[in-house]
């Protein structure tokens, strides 16, 4: 820093930090630095641009944000874990007010009481998505919450071995393989067949040190997965069952807790937040109450204060790191609030009938698509399962080439799944949601035709 | 009830152990329950777990706390409390009665030497128990 310089937005003032030298009796702030080593300064300015005028830089970052091939100028079909759904501009009018928009979660419930209740009532509709008892404040997206959620299963039936599906997410399962490389469970793989988990290798993989079989309800394919039978498989064992879930799709499919799932969690982006690039994203987590003492995160419960009025507060902080230490369930002492606000707010302005209309109609674009892409001479449907709003499609020509042809149309096509399966480079994955129109589906049908004539 | 029954042995984490021949039912004493206020999850290991004297077994979780339980001494879990999953108010109200948690079968008796007497245990609360 430069003395005499004005800066804008630091709290001090050049007149400020003579009065701090002052006090402190010291000349300048060099002397300060003195007894830093010569060579371990710097001793010039930095090697960066000079601060640019604020319209120049709101110029600059316009022209920056401006090569983003972003989902307002370009049509979508990308998924695998994100997705376009439509989000009404009401969330942002009240998730931008000061009260929710702030850098730091204040849980106090002497101060917060609007906060609480809040994630009160998220932890309330998530449960009635997934039929679950208890659903926390929330995790960080989807892949912790499911890498949290083998922790769990772990801790409660005391086996090491984690089963996971290779229909679920291969991102979530990187994940998953990184949170338990440290405790040291291994994490096995079941192969898929026809886009759905292979229940004959799943009842192979699962024996008696198996702590949970996980899988993903619609899953990376997009496929529904018999979770009654993939339920069965893990009980049977006495592993606990794992779902991981879309809850969009929720709002039409069994919820998976009548399936018998111990633990439900799932990436909720999908429910009133926008793509974000990728992240922040919002990780849910519901269990059986039995489970609870077990269960990661902050959990927001009603109570009444001394003269019976209702009120919230955290609850079961026993389990959480600031009072457990070590022996904490998890690591993670807090929650993605302003994300599970949006999400929380989305499901209370669309309601039950808009959360089933906005279902239904991703189903129905999305069978649309497949059987209109699916006419397209050379293409065909990869997968014979019934899927929800996603699928994969097989390609007569390299799915790179083909991702590229359509992308300089303002097409974003779908995921290659090469990067994740070799087995599947002549494919890619297709997710249609309601915000998608008959004219957008048929005209990527039309340039999907002429990019791989 | 005394307050520090006679005829148990304590240890400084304040548990108590009533040893019958091969056999040890263990509790926490009246300090325990007073110092933690109301106990609200108490949670146990499995009928055949094998615990160690001085490691801990379990938690006692109170509304203000959470404290790891300490074996008195090593062997096998042959019983455990199970009403304390519905009524963890037992460990306050009746510490050494109903408020039980465990019964050991008891892998090396001898190491009840190292315990202490009721006398010996309420000097040790006058002296550094109070921590």
């Amino acid at each position: 820093m430069r003395h005499g310089e004005t800066m804008r937005y630091l709290s001090t003032t050049a007149a400020q930090r003579a009065e701090m030298l002052r006090v402190i009796g010291v000349g300048d702030v060099e002397t300060l630095l003195e007894r830093i080593p010569s060579k371990a300064r710097l001793n010039r300015d930095l090697m960066i641009p000079a601060a640019l005028a604020e319209g120049d830089l709101i110029a600059h970052l316009r022209g920056l944000a401006e090569r983003n091939a972003d989902s307002d100028r370009y049509v979508t079909f990308l998924g695998g874990g994100a997705y376009d759904h439509y989000i009404p501009s009401m969330i942002n009018h009240m998730l931008l007010r000061g009260e929710f928009f702030t850098a730091y979660t204040p849980y106090q419930p002497e101060a917060s009481q609007g906060t609480l209740r809040s994630i009160y009532e998220y932890q309330t509709m998530i449960c009635e998505l997934t039929g679950m008892d208890v659903t926390n404040a929330s995790l960080y997206d989807g892949g912790s919450a499911l890498a949290e959620a083998a922790l769990m299963a772990h801790s409660v039936t005391e086996r090491d071995q984690i089963v996971v599906s290779g229909a679920l997410s291969p991102l979530a399962r990187r994940v998953v393989e990184t949170y338990c490389a440290g405790p040291r469970l291994p994490v096995k793989t079941v192969p898929w067949a026809d886009g759905v988990t292979d229940l004959d290798a799943l009842r192979k993989a699962v024996t008696g040190k198996t702590a949970c079989v996980m899988v993903q309800y619609p899953n990376f394919f997009g496929c529904l997965e018999d979770l009654d039978r993939a339920a069965a498989v893990a009980h049977e064992r006495g592993a606990l069952f794992v779902v991981s879930v879309d809850p969009v799709a929720l709002a039409l499919l069994r919820p998976p807790g009548e399936a018998g799932a111990d633990i439900v969690v799932g990436e909720g982006q999908g429910l009133g937040n926008h793509l974000n690039f990728g992240g922040p994203y919002l990780g849910l987590f519901s269990c059986r109450k039995d489970l609870v003492r077990r269960m990661p995160g902050r959990l927001v419960g009603a109570t009444v204060d001394r003269d019976g009025k209702r009120g919230f507060v955290l609850t079961l902080q026993t389990r959480e790191q600031h009072i457990r230490r070590e022996k904490a369930t998890s690591n993670i002492c807090t929650n993605v609030a302003l994300i599970a606000l949006a999400a929380t707010i989305h499901v209370a302005l669309l309601g039950k009938e808009g959360l089933r209309r906005a279902a239904t109609l991703s189903t129905a674009k999305a069978h649309y698509a497949a059987e209109t892409l699916g006419r397209v001479p050379g293409v065909s449907l990869r997968f014979g399962a019934p899927f929800f709003k996603e699928f994969a499609l097989r390609l007569p020509r390299n799915p790179g080439t083909v991702l590229r042809a359509l992308r300089r149309r303002r097409i974003l096509g779908g995921v290659a799944l090469a990067q994740f399966d070799r087995r599947l480079k002549d494919s890619i994955l297709v997710a249609v949601t309601e915000r998608r129109t008959r004219a957008e589906i048929d005209a990527y049908a039309e340039a999907l035709a002429s990019a791989v004539a | 009830m005394a307050t520090y029954p006679a005829e148990l042995r304590y240890t400084r984490e304040h548990e108590w152990a009533k040893i019958e021949g091969k056999r040890a039912r263990v509790g926490i004493t009246h300090y325990a329950q007073d110092q933690l206020g109301d106990v609200v999850f108490v949670e146990l290991p499995k009928v055949g777990a094998r615990v160690t004297q001085m490691q801990a077994f379990g938690v006692v979780e109170s509304v203000k706390a959470v404290s790891d339980l300490f074996a008195p001494l090593s062997g096998v879990v042959i019983e455990v409390n199970e009403e304390l999953t519905k009524q963890p108010e037992r460990v306050n109200r009746d510490p050494y009665g109903t408020g039980w948690l465990v019964v050991v079968e008891l892998a090396n008796p001898a190491e009840a030497e190292k315990l202490m007497g009721a006398s010996q245990y309420e000097e040790f609360l006058k002296t550094a128990g109070g921590h």
